[in-house]
């Protein structure tokens, strides 16, 4: 079964602003995933430089022996990516429709500070309906 | 002719029909510019109390002054309410219909006294996108709805005091609000001698 394993959002400087683990495996502490973040975001700042493809927006799809890393960049800089098992269909949706939860429950609370790390309970709470959600129709195949 | 208009040009502008207006505006758009409002009371003001009183409420007031007047012309053919349950009911549904495009879920006396009355709502239109967070204790955006109650039941002629609560609800996760009426003395001694 297709599972998801950690989910991140990091701001337009690379610091990270969300983190959250789902399952067992790849879970990570505090200084990990910092360290995850920097280092995603100066690989997909690199790639854009190195592509031989004229305007390269940057790394979308890493595949590797035992996960697989969607990224999507908003416009804004703002990078959603997602670690999961490899060959985890529906990613790239459900990246977009966490940039929607984003828009909605963090960018709309007079509480939330830009670029700050997020504490908005109720992106945390739809973001897992979402995911259960995924997982419920990922059985159904 | 193409986009000859067919509108009748109105010498003065007092003449003008007075229109019912777009009935719809964007959720989002009203999202920004409540969130803009709170963010920047914030910054004006030295504590969470006076945030939500003064600030919010102070500015929902003005938003149920100008209801009213809008409201009676347009849905009540200039018809003014006396009586307690009048207006409330006038709060409730029309008001309710008008501003958030339902009524509210419910109406209810309150059973410790007299002179209290709630307007039930399972969330908030306007704290539909906000997470409050733990450090700002009760404080509840909903003060700008108490506002405009406010306002229209103090410029109805039913001076009360109106707060917004967070009511938790066993099963379900997220708290619903609770806007409480209270009345002024006169009011209430002026719906006895009406009977």
């Amino acid at each position: 079964m297709a599972a998801i394993y950690n989910l991140y959002i990091i701001n337009k400087s690379g610091g990270l602003i969300f983190y959250k683990d789902y399952g067992s495996a790849g879970r990570m502490d505090t200084n990990d995933s910092l360290r995850v973040a920097s280092l995603w975001h100066s690989m997909h700042a690199i790639s854009q430089q190195l592509s031989p493809v004229l305007g390269c927006a940057g790394i979308d799809l890493l595949e590797a022996d035992n996960f697989d890393l969607h990224c999507f960049q908003s416009l804004t800089g703002t990078k959603f990516f997602v670690v999961c098992e490899p060959g985890t269909l529906h990613m790239e949706n459900l990246l977009k429709y966490m940039y929607e939860l984003y828009t909605d429950y963090v960018l709309k609370n007079p509480f939330y500070e830009m670029e700050m790390p997020i504490r908005c309970e109720l992106f945390e709470i739809s973001l897992s309906q979402a995911i259960q959600k995924d997982r419920v129709a990922l059985l159904g195949r | 002719m193409i986009g000859v208009s067919k509108i009748k040009q109105y010498s003065n502008v007092l003449d003008k029909p007075l229109s019912k207006g777009k009935q719809e505006v964007s959720l989002s758009a009203f999202a920004f510019l409540f969130s803009e409002l709170v963010q920047y009371n914030q910054t004006q003001v030295d504590n969470i109390a006076e945030l939500e009183r003064s600030r919010l409420e102070d500015a929902g007031y003005a938003v149920g002054a100008r209801c009213l007047e809008l409201l009676c012309h347009r849905e009540k053919g200039n018809r003014r309410e006396t009586r307690l349950l009048g207006i409330l009911s006038f709060v409730h549904s029309t008001v309710w219909k008008v501003l958030f495009g339902k009524v509210a879920d419910s109406l209810e006396k309150g059973t410790e006294h007299e002179d209290e009355y709630m307007i039930s709502e399972k969330e908030l239109l306007v704290n539909r996108f906000i997470s409050i967070p733990k450090d700002m204790g009760t404080f509840n955006c909903g003060a700008f709805v108490a506002g405009i109650v406010r306002g229209v039941l103090d410029n109805a002629g039913f001076p009360a005091v109106v707060t917004a609560h967070f009511v938790p609800m066993e099963g379900q996760q997220r708290p619903r609000t609770t806007i409480l009426i209270k009345f002024a003395e006169e009011v209430l001694r002026r719906e006895a001698r009406v009977g």
